[in-house]
């Protein structure tokens, strides 16, 4: 493959595995935000369980000299779905108890609230050098199918997987908001107390909404872990992990899955193409610094969608059933 | 111990004074301002930029009585205030002020701040870089107090100026016309308007307070650590706790909540490693959330 060419195609690869990965984090945070109302501004922390979760289960526990510098708690060396799986599930479960603490708080503590967790979280998985090797993180992660394909055009199948999975939360979702269901959680959205009068269980309908959406979280951590083969708890600082997924959701429509998806795509876009084109334009004094226009950019982005047009650039859809 | 409850008193004055002007916003405009944490590195860093300027004169070139820090920053502090404020109530007229008028405006505004606050963030990086900055370097002066208390003399400066600033802001708007003013705002908006109130004019105020006592917050906590990007980020933690362990609005349970936060996380570090620090604020902030949603002070 001519060397230029494969450049530009290995970028795009990679840009789409990233954005794919973000989109599959931003329906999540669609079910909680667009369909139910929920303020989770905990994405990081099941992000974080997902990989740690995924890691640990298929990873093997270090031998030989790599034991005195690798500290885990345990390594099981099982294939990469069970990982997928055990993440979904990991997560999923640890947003019961969250759940039970934060759902019955009002919408801004709640957001709060979940950032303190998700940041408590970190701080754990940061400080507790027994449980994932502290700050250094794991690393040499498995990757499925590995030996399939020559390393060169390994990122294809990895693509390939990120967007089966992708396909699969879409689908599911999209029957799930059309399903008598998916209305009761718009109705919860729209007005509380008229659906505890129509005898909704309004908790129980929000605690299934916090697991569905952290599984799917669970899932996306999963396969961020398992692309980028490595995992410390930086990956999981409010920043990249919550807040970038915000404004790919309400800049792409929230309450609307195929806005989630746009939204991560533009947003991810945004953020890996001006790191390529500040590294060809700004002069080398100044490399270190010029990097964190993204953070002026993404964070304008936020701020004019919600002056501008708190809507998103795909609506919501006002219909999602046909009767 | 009694060594870490002097430091939890002087961490504690910082938190108080930085949590009154987010408490202030919260309780007149009903917005969680995340943006406020760095509206305090923004505060700290303008108060560097002056120091250096005006360290070029010779006469202030000279260290400020026995403190580690030069006149130049005692002078530092007006214009950083000063230009803190005036964004402080740009940004409310640019992103905030818009959005009041449509329906759950409170949930809107605080993702906006988000951006506003990655912004601000971003134009620090680019301006200063990410290493840390010192307002002057080297040796620091301490103070040897009874039972084996060290204190360094600038943390006396740093409680000096925190509580006259608080106390400050207190007369205010206990006496003055625009503080009553203001109080009643916080207490019942809709009343205030038909009263006659002007109420945009009020949350401009509201702005400039906040922006002003963040700012000196900001400035103190430079010269107690050291400036980076991200200190108002990971200050605005235990900001929050305190506002919410105070309740919305309540300038007296900010205080209280300040001062209890600071002793909290001061005194967790006899058990806990110091980077637990923030989870304590953490901890604190959900117990209330689950057990007192309306804070010790809270009247909603």
């Amino acid at each position: 493959m001519d060397t230029a060419l494969g450049g530009i195609i290995s970028f795009l690869i990679t840009f789409a595995t990233m954005a794919s990965i973000y989109a599959i984090f931003s329906m999540g945070l669609n079910v909680h935000w667009g369909y139910t109302g929920l303020l989770n501004f905990g994405i990081a922390g099941f992000f974080a369980l997902g990989a740690y979760t995924s890691a640990l289960v298929t990873s093997r526990m270090p031998t030989g000299a790599l034991a005195n510098y690798v500290k885990q708690v345990f390594g099981l060396g099982m294939p990469f779905p069970i990982g997928v799986l055990a993440a979904a599930i990991v997560a999923g479960l640890i947003a019961i108890p969250v759940g039970l603490l934060t759902l019955r708080l009002s919408e801004g503590y709640l957001a709060i609230a979940t950032i303190g967790i998700s940041e408590s979280i970190r701080i754990f998985f940061n400080n507790e050098s027994w449980l994932a090797n502290g700050p250094q993180g794991l690393i040499g992660l498995p990757q499925p199918l590995r030996s399939l394909v020559s390393p060169d055009y390994y990122n294809f199948v990895y693509l390939a997987i990120v967007v089966i999975f992708l396909v699969i939360v879409y689908l599911a979702l999209e029957r799930g908001i059309r399903s008598p269901w998916g209305r009761v959680l718009r109705a919860i959205r729209e007005d509380e107390t008229m659906s505890e009068a129509d005898g909704k269980n309004v908790f129980l309908f929000k605690l299934q909404s916090l697991v569905l959406g952290a599984v799917i979280m669970g899932i996306g951590g999963s396969l961020y872990a398992h692309f980028s083969a490595a995992i410390q708890p930086s990956v999981f600082e409010p920043l990249f992990g919550t807040f970038i997924i915000w404004t790919m959701l309400t800049l792409g429509g929230t309450g609307n899955n195929k806005g989630a998806i746009l939204g991560a795509f533009i947003v991810w876009a945004i953020w890996s193409w001006s790191t390529y084109l500040i590294n060809q334009v700004v002069p080398p004094g100044f490399q270190t610094r010029a990097p964190y226009i993204r953070y002026i950019l993404i964070g304008l982005i936020l701020v004019i969608v919600m002056v501008r047009r708190p809507k998103g650039l795909i609506g919501e859809e006002r219909q999602v059933s046909r009767f | 111990m009694p060594e870490l409850i002097v430091y939890g008193i002087v961490l504690g004055s910082i938190i108080a004074l930085g949590s009154i002007g987010l408490t202030l916003i919260w309780g007149i405009t009903d917005l969680f301002n995340i943006a406020h944490g760095d509206q305090m590195t923004a505060g700290a860093y303008l108060a560097l930029l002056f120091a250096t300027l005006f360290s070029r004169i010779n006469f202030l070139n000279t260290r400020a009585g026995p403190f580690s820090f030069n006149w130049s920053l005692v002078l530092a502090f007006i214009p950083a205030i000063l230009i803190s404020m005036a964004l402080a109530i740009v940004v409310d007229r640019w992103v905030y002020a818009p959005m009041r008028k449509g329906k759950a405006h409170s949930i809107a505004g605080f993702i906006a701040s988000i951006g506003v606050a990655w912004c601000l963030r971003g134009l620090i990086y680019i301006v200063w870089g990410a290493d840390f900055k010192f307002y002057t370097p080297g040796l620091r002066q301490m103070l040897f107090l009874p039972m084996g208390i060290k204190l360094r003399v600038d943390e006396i400066f740093i409680m000096l100026i925190s509580w006259s600033a608080v106390a400050a802001v207190y007369l205010f708007l206990l006496k003055a016309k625009m503080g009553k003013a203001l109080r009643a705002l916080a207490d019942n908006p809709d009343l205030a308007r038909i009263a006659g109130i002007n109420t945009e004019m009020m949350i401009a105020w509201a702005w400039g307070i906040a922006g002003l006592l963040i700012t000196i917050a900001g400035i103190l906590y430079g010269i107690e650590t050291q400036l980076r990007p991200e200190m108002g980020w990971i200050f605005l933690l235990p900001l929050f706790a305190a506002v919410i362990l105070g309740g919305q609005g309540s300038i007296t349970g900010a205080l209280a909540g300040g001062l209890i936060l600071g002793l909290a996380q001061q005194i967790s570090t006899a058990w806990l490693r110091p980077t637990y620090k923030p989870a304590i604020a953490f901890i604190i902030m959900i117990l209330v959330l689950i057990f007192r949603p309306k804070g010790i002070f809270g009247r909603r």
